[in-house]
């Protein structure tokens, strides 16, 4: 079927791509569809589950809920980008070392929404971890070890990012 | 397999697992993430009808919408399969019937999704309705209309009745006897991946590849073949990486038959991917299941007779359902010494989606029924309930009468453990109203006996070649579905070789080049995996010894390797790197590799029904729950659980403790909320905003005990963690509950609405219980009679 399509311009992890896409097309399509950034998963697609979670100015939102249109000009975070200049994310580390993740399908959106939380607060309490955190689901952890992880990422993020 | 008794380097160490650098940065590719060139979209449509005859199907609109690339209903696969050889009852599209709200009845392929949507719409299919029969009660009242026309009689799939010893007159030695009724509502897996296959049609080669979110590679490679009458060495099946099963991927399904088919139709890839709707309705989850069970015992506890019987509500088709019965009448005897035992199960067909296994597969249920069962017992006697336990203990180097071999047996020290790190004892009735502690044991399989088709293969296989860089790499068909199956052959290669985990290289799941492993499936990985690993990695360390021995003038049996080299025990600085030796090895016998194949001890037991239930080795675990409970609300607080897994060795215990704690964690999911239930013929919440799951916010703190019993059987004596510390959480938090308030809630879930009613009940001078009220008055057929082994001859 043929439709119109719009032309956007969209910066995800510092990377500018100009995309002409149907405006109807949801952030995570677009993301994964149409820039191959297939990092960002989905469990539902309709709001429910946190796993498609990106970062838009550095605040954590559900791709499967935003239009690719409205997010021009704003700075989009996916799970590739978190990795800098080949060094991991804090985050990252923790979660490896912790067995943070176990089937992996849920980890992007945690690992996003984990950032947001550290950046904004670096020592969160358990009880912050677990508010921040409470809208993405995952059914192998049990999320107690992604807590360990946080906790961990977010003491080693507050004494200068150092990670062993 | 006798293990050395000098330091690992690897096994037992808490290294990062093998995977995870690509799933933190969002590498992995999941089955969804795959595309490839000229690939189309394909989508299935749903029957409307819980069950009707199709009368007409009219796809001639679908077909003309632009961009549609071909469209299948029923008659183009008329073949049936099913993942068990006596249930072979499916049809990737349904052929003139349908038999549940969700079956598929057509498949797109089109250009895009949206076209493929919009082509569905255009599809006309005309029903006529028969009466749906949508409970076990149903089931049974209702021989017509019959969902299958087989199976013994009416709407029952399968008929189990087995005697093991003499039961009636264990009854009669009983000083007292009790009989107990419990209800365990179904759920389902909800893996957070949807399921998504991509399939290509080669049309030049003749042969098919599907890519595919699956457990079994292997089974759904048999089932394509049977579907599509193409040879098995035409089809090659990947298993991507899996985003979560449970047990919920285990089953061939439609959508990999019919990307494969709309590939062979329209020469190009099709992918099919399944909504979160769409998933809930694929389901093959938990049965609910009905059961009854009777207990003699003497005044000192001991048992002498049980009889249990339990009914399953199956859904629509077979699955796995057949061993499911078999299931939950199968390890009750693995955790208790039954001297006389009578086994009665059946399992009902009705008009929901079908049942099959979810973690735990067939044995949570009669597990919950039979730990509350214990509590009560207790209770009659005046017996504190682990007394009750203990009393009755089974052992290492023990036959059930049934017929199952226990080896390496950790349940006691597991209790002890359990006991003292919650501090039990001087909480049980000893905390205020409303706060409470539960105890609850179990037991699971380490792998099935036997594999699902009746061969004398083995069941796992493994291949590793060295080559003169020192580059190892493993094959195996098991695939990881985040249980952390790659973690474990690397781990056993590593260890073998005197290498690092992330030094072996893995090819797995991939039916072209790995040889064959069962899949991901009743907790059989480690065991059967991890033996075929061990095998072949001996052999390839063989090989490099016999070549490092020459070189250095020793005896190979004085060579050992070690952090990446190969060099004499006494003498350490005497040695090769591991690539030097390779070198040398290659030299001197060609391309190094060797194999390993790992196929189970044959089953003790020789009656009908002996295939379910026997394993190479049993793990074993003890949990207490303790509970806080608002009366006013009826609001469950879970404020911690002790969970003691004898896991006979962690080969990595960051990887076991995950196990355990997600296993908590749906254990506690079922325990108190989940539920995959219907009204008016369909789902009444499939999304995961709906179907109620545990969040960050309500999961509370586990302490997680490790008890290593060195299993002879098992891969450095490891065995399984992924499925049995489930079993016993959800009878530990509902033996809790009566702790803290005196009532008994004897059907899963244990919702607010069943405590507010059971304390109501209790106010009014009633027992302050909620549970089922009886079972169906059916006669069971005559009970097989089993003689059982010598050491429970009268």
């Amino acid at each position: 079927m043929h439709r119109e399509a719009t032309l956007l311009h969209l910066r995800v992890n510092g990377d500018d791509y100009s995309v002409a896409v149907p405006p109807h097309k949801t952030l995570l399509e677009v993301l994964r569809e149409d820039l191959l950034l297939t990092g960002t998963k989905h469990g539902c697609e309709v709001g429910e589950c946190g796993t498609c979670t990106v970062l838009l100015d550095g605040e954590p939102v559900l791709s499967c809920l935003t239009l690719a249109v409205d997010v021009q000009g704003r700075g989009i975070t996916t799970v590739e980008g978190l990795a800098q200049n080949g060094e991991l994310h804090p985050l990252q580390v923790a979660f490896a070392e912790r067995g943070a993740a176990q089937c992996g399908y849920c980890t992007p959106g945690m690992l996003l929404t984990a950032k947001a939380l550290l950046d904004r607060n670096p020592r969160p309490t358990e009880d912050e971890i677990q508010e921040a955190l409470s809208g993405n689901l995952c059914r192998c952890t049990g999320y107690l070890k992604i807590l360990e992880a946080v906790r961990l990422a977010g003491e080693r993020l507050a004494q200068g990012g150092h990670t062993p | 397999m006798t293990t050395s008794k000098r330091e690992f380097s690897v096994i037992g160490r808490p290294f990062p697992r093998v995977d995870a650098w690509d799933k933190l940065t969002g590498r992995t590719q999941y089955a969804d993430d795959l595309t490839l060139p000229r690939m189309a979209f394909g989508k299935i449509l749903f029957s409307t009808q819980p069950h009707a005859l199709i009368k007409r199907i009219d796809v001639s609109r679908a077909e003309r919408l632009p961009g549609v690339l071909a469209v299948i209903t029923g008659k183009d696969l008329p073949i049936q399969f099913g993942i068990m050889p006596v249930s072979q009852d499916e049809t990737a599209l349904a052929v003139d019937k349908v038999r549940y709200v969700g079956e598929p009845v057509a498949a797109v392929a089109a250009l895009d999704e949206e076209t493929a949507e919009e082509a569905l719409t255009r599809i006309e299919v005309e029903y006529e309705p028969l009466q749906p029969i949508m409970s076990i009660e149903e089931a049974l009242q209702h021989p017509e209309p019959r969902i299958h026309d087989y199976g013994p009689e009416g709407n029952i799939h399968k008929l189990v009745s087995l005697e093991f010893g003499d039961v009636d007159q264990g009854f009669e030695e009983a000083d007292h006897v009790r009989e107990d009724v419990f209800f365990y509502q179904g759920n389902t897996h909800m893996p957070m991946e949807q399921h998504a296959a991509l399939a290509q049609w080669d049309p030049g080669s003749g042969r098919l590849t599907l890519w595919s979110a699956t457990q079994t590679p292997h089974y759904v490679h048999r089932a394509l073949s049977k579907v599509l009458e193409l040879p098995m060495d035409r089809i090659r099946v990947i298993a991507q990486p899996v985003g979560g099963g449970f047990g919920g991927k285990d089953d061939p399904f439609s959508h990999e038959i019919c990307a494969a088919k709309l590939s062979m139709l329209t020469g190009r890839p099709v992918k099919i991917t399944l909504t979160r709707e769409e998933v809930f309705y694929a389901h093959r989850g938990r049965h609910p299941v009905l059961m009854w069970v009777k207990t003699g015992v003497k005044t000192d506890g001991t048992i002498t007779a049980m009889h249990f019987k339990s009914f399953l509500d199956g859904g629509a088709y077979g699955s796995y359902g057949v061993a499911s019965t078999y299931y939950t009448g199968a390890l009750q005897t693995v955790t208790y010494k039954i001297p006389n035992y009578r086994f009665q199960g059946m399992r009902v067909f009705t008009n929901k989606p079908p049942c099959g296994p979810k973690r735990g597969h067939g044995t949570p249920q009669p597990r919950y029924a039979l730990e509350m069962h214990m509590d009560n017992l207790a209770r009659d006697l005046g017996m504190d309930p682990v007394e009750l336990r203990l009393k009755n203990l089974t052992g290492p180097d023990h036959t059930t009468v049934n017929w199952l071999r226990i080896t390496s047996n950790g349940l006691r020290e597991c209790i002890e453990k359990v006991l003292e790190a919650s501090g039990y004892r001087d909480k049980h009735g000893k905390l205020p109203e409303g706060q409470g502690v539960g105890f609850a044991c179990s037991t699971y399989i380490c792998g099935a006996g036997l594999p699902i088709y009746w061969n004398d293969m083995p069941h796992s296989e493994v291949q590793i070649k060295v080559d003169r860089s020192g580059s190892v790499t493993a094959y195996s068909g098991a695939i990881d579905i985040g249980q952390g199956s790659d973690t474990v052959l690397a781990a056993i290669v590593a260890e073998v070789l005197g290498l690092q985990p992330q030094d072996i290289k893995l090819v797995t799941a991939d039916t072209d080049l790995t040889p064959i492993d069962l899949g991901s499936y009743s907790s059989r990985v480690t065991m059967m995996m991890g033996n075929a690993a061990y095998e072949a990695s001996m052999k390839v360390r063989e090989t490099l010894f016999a070549a490092a021995a020459e070189e250095l003038g020793v005896p190979a049996e004085k060579l050992e390797a070690r952090d990446r080299r190969i060099f004499v025990t006494d003498d350490p600085e005497k040695g090769l790197t591991f690539a030097e030796a390779a070198q040398l090895a290659e030299e001197k016998f060609g391309l190094i590799g060797a194999v390993g194949s790992y196929t189970p001890p044959k089953k003790l037991g020789q009656y009908k029904g002996s295939g379910v239930g026997p394993s190479p080795a049993y793990s074993f675990s003890a949990c207490v729950a303790q509970v806080r409970c608002d009366t006013e609300t009826g609001e469950i607080q879970v404020e911690k659980i002790w969970l003691a897994h004898d896991i006979g060795r962690a080969i990595n215990p960051i990887l076991v403790e995950g196990q355990v704690e997600g296993s908590v964690y749906m254990a506690l999911c079922e325990a108190l909320m989940e539920e995959q239930v219907f009204r008016k013929n369909v789902h009444k919440i499939p999304s995961l905003l709906d179907y109620k799951t545990l969040t960050f916010k309500e999961m509370p703190p586990v302490e997680t005990i490790l008890i290593e019993t060195d299993e002879p059987r098992g891969p450095f004596g490891a065995k399984e963690a992924g499925q049995g510390p489930l079993l016993p959480v959800m009878p530990a938090v509902a033996n809790a509950l009566y702790d803290a308030l005196g009532i008994r809630i004897e059907e899963l879930p244990i919702t607010p609405e069943k405590v507010l009613k059971a304390l109501e009940d209790k106010l009014k001078g009633g027992e302050g219980r909620v549970g089922p009220k009886g079972i169906p008055n059916y006669e069971f057929p005559e009970p097989i009679r089993v003689e059982p082994p010598q050491e429970w001859k009268r």
